[in-house]
């Protein structure tokens, strides 16, 4: 609310006040921005056990992936130089790219939707929606927090998987410098780094997903039918990105340049594929939480 | 009544679902410092009504306010100071009862964080639900999830309570603690809008009600007003049928008739002793002499019919 309303707000209030002679009216103003209800909403979905399994599952990946590579390592030397799984394993960071190259073609995207799923379809589904709703919490800040609370849960989501296997890598295989895409070794520091902007670019593209989840979530009262939708796009959307005479297509969907993070272990790194994602994270996020704006805040609560 | 002095008011308030209309053009008029009971059978509109009033559904037309603020623009202002219970107690099964209603509060921007805990297990303490507050809400009996969906409803102090149905689910002895609760929340000077499909259950603790019937309000006031609705009949048993009519409606006993080996008749503010005095004097033989009227429940049964039959 912006302070305008929130003048209006406390004016009408008062006005109220004399009008019918309230004993409750609110006596203080409530703050202007208060994270109250945003770490209420993340206390729900990190306290959810179904979230916490999916975490678990997010976090296993990698250590498999590390493992398995630290097994093999003898045959795989030397080989596609373009791959980071085949890549000399000096460093041990090529895990969390390796891991984070694999899950968000598909366990990243599960989680973002099912987290969006729960947003306001599932709130919905328990019939929570109409006592948030009647507390009263405005629809339009409901909405807000319930997005910021999906763009942290991929952050959340995104860097378990780097975390987890950046701890993972470095345990197996080290500290070394690292070999970039271009053929040049880079130093660890600078890899560390790169490595968190990958994290970013990756949750910036989930959190794009989370906006299209979170209109989804507004259009049905089942959680599961907004999750299974969410993945159906994801998938959708891969399918058509590998179909070559659809080339046409490919800069409107949402995955295009989701494996452009590896444009960051080029040395100099390469910026234009990552912007261009940037680009259509944020068309996508705006777009598709002014849709669901425009849906939930006309919407008739029957649930 | 002027607009003022109304806790709830609606103005032709409709809503339809494709052609049908759920609620058709009401004018609800809940006094402040009312307990008002909103009565009507399932399916008659009630909870369409209430929804409308918290903003949670937008009618088709008509207007209403809460608190002297017109909804849904009023919301931020007016629900605040709005407790309320719609269609039955919703909240995450895998929370205690006691995080759910943290929850709520959390969502609440005029809640003050410092005394969540105690106004949290106030509210448990009121509806008799503290000893359970730590137990998951999935693990709750349906009459546990009623109280704590009133509960929800007094986490802060309130100048409206809205409450539909609150009594669902709970026995005997809840139903009465709920009615108390009703009672002592309009003592400390709340409006209270409760709705039932059953008189016998708010009739106690109303001081003004509002009967629903397939969509339309088809009676409102004070209770005394609506029990004045009631039309006491006389019956007379004689065998000089004819000479019990005419003294009858000589009296000015309106709607005449006989129905086997009685007189009916609507005395309006005739004493019944002075029907009875004429009619000896008459020289009638009175055999049977009873004034019928009709309790508040029979009026409820007349307005809205009978049966299992629900309003589709």
């Amino acid at each position: 609310m912006s302070a305008v309303e929130k003048a209006t707000a406390t004016a009408v209030a008062a006005e109220g006040r004399t009008e019918v002679g309230s004993r409750h009216t609110p006596s203080a103003r409530p703050p202007a921005v208060s994270t109250r209800l945003l770490r209420s909403e993340m206390r729900l979905i990190m306290g959810r056990r179904r979230n916490q399994m999916g975490m678990l599952v997010l976090a296993a990946l990698p250590v498999v992936l590390a493992v398995a590579v630290k097994l093999t390592e003898p045959h795989n030397r030397g080989n596609d130089a373009g791959d980071f799984l085949s890549q000399a394993t000096s460093n041990g960071l090529f895990v969390p790219l390796a891991a984070l190259t694999l899950e968000m073609t598909l366990f990243l995207p599960m989680a973002i939707a099912m987290l969006s799923g729960d947003s306001i379809a599932g709130e919905a589904n328990l019939g929570t929606l109409r006592y948030l709703l009647t507390v009263p919490v405005d629809r339009t800040r409901l909405l807000a927090v319930k997005y910021a609370s999906l763009v942290l849960g991929a952050l959340i989501g995104v860097f378990i998987v780097a975390i987890v296997g950046a701890v993972a890598g470095i345990a197996l295989f080290g500290t070394g410098p690292m070999l970039t895409l271009s053929g040049v070794r880079i130093g660890f520091g600078t890899a560390v780094w790169r490595l968190v902007l990958a994290a970013l670019f990756c949750a910036a593209g989930i959190s794009a997903l989370g906006a299209v989840g979170l209109f989804v979530s507004t259009l049905t009262e089942q959680p599961m039918a907004a999750t299974v939708t969410v993945m159906i796009i994801t998938i959708i959307s891969w399918i058509l990105l590998g179909v070559n005479q659809l080339a046409f297509l490919h800069p409107w969907l949402i995955v295009e340049q989701w494996m452009s993070f590896s444009d960051l272990f080029r040395e100099p790194p390469l910026w234009s594929n990552l912007l261009t994602g940037l680009g259509q994270d944020l068309g996508y996020a705006i777009v598709f939480w002014l849709a669901a704006w425009a849906r939930f805040t006309s919407k008739d609560i029957t649930s | 009544m002027t607009g003022a002095a109304l806790a709830v008011a609606t103005s032709g308030l409709t809503k339809r679902f494709g052609s049908r209309a759920a609620v058709d053009g009401i004018d609800l008029a809940v006094p402040t410092g009312a307990v008002y009971g909103f009565l009507g059978p399932n399916g008659s509109g009630k909870t369409t009504t209430i929804r409308m009033l918290l903003g949670l559904i937008e009618p088709t037309a008509g207007t209403r306010a809460l608190l002297g603020q017109p909804m849904p623009g009023g919301a931020s202002a007016a629900l605040p100071r709005v407790g309320s219970l719609v269609e039955g107690p919703a909240f995450h099964p895998y929370l205690s009862g006691r995080a759910n209603l943290a929850r709520l509060d959390a969502a609440d921007r005029y809640a003050d964080t410092r005394t969540v805990r105690t106004r949290v297990d106030g509210a448990l303490e009121r509806v008799g639900l503290l000893a359970a507050a730590g137990k998951k809400y999935r693990a709750y009996s349906l009459g546990m999830r009623q109280r704590l969906a009133i509960a929800a409803s007094l986490l802060m102090p309130r100048d409206l309570l809205v409450l539909d149905e609150p009594t669902n689910g709970l026995d005997p002895q809840g139903t009465r603690e709920v009615r108390s609760l009703v009672g002592s929340l309009a003592a400390d000077g709340a409006t209270v809008l409760v709705s039932s499909h059953l008189l016998s259950e708010v009739e106690q603790v109303c001081t003004h009600l509002g009967v629903m019937s397939e969509g339309h309000l088809v009676a409102q006031g004070t209770v005394a007003e609506i029990r004045s609705g009631a039309v006491a009949t006389v019956r007379v048993q004689t065998s000089q049928l004819d000479s019990a009519a005419t003294v009858l409606a000589g009296l000015g006993v309106s709607e005449v008739r006989r129905v086997g080996h009685e007189v009916h008749g609507v005395p309006g503010d005739l004493d019944p002793e002075r029907i009875v005095a004429a009619l000896v004097g008459a020289g009638v033989g009175v055999r049977g002499f009873v004034v019928d009227a009709p309790t508040l429940e029979d009026l409820f049964v007349s307005m809205t019919g009978e049966g299992f039959d629900v309003s589709g």
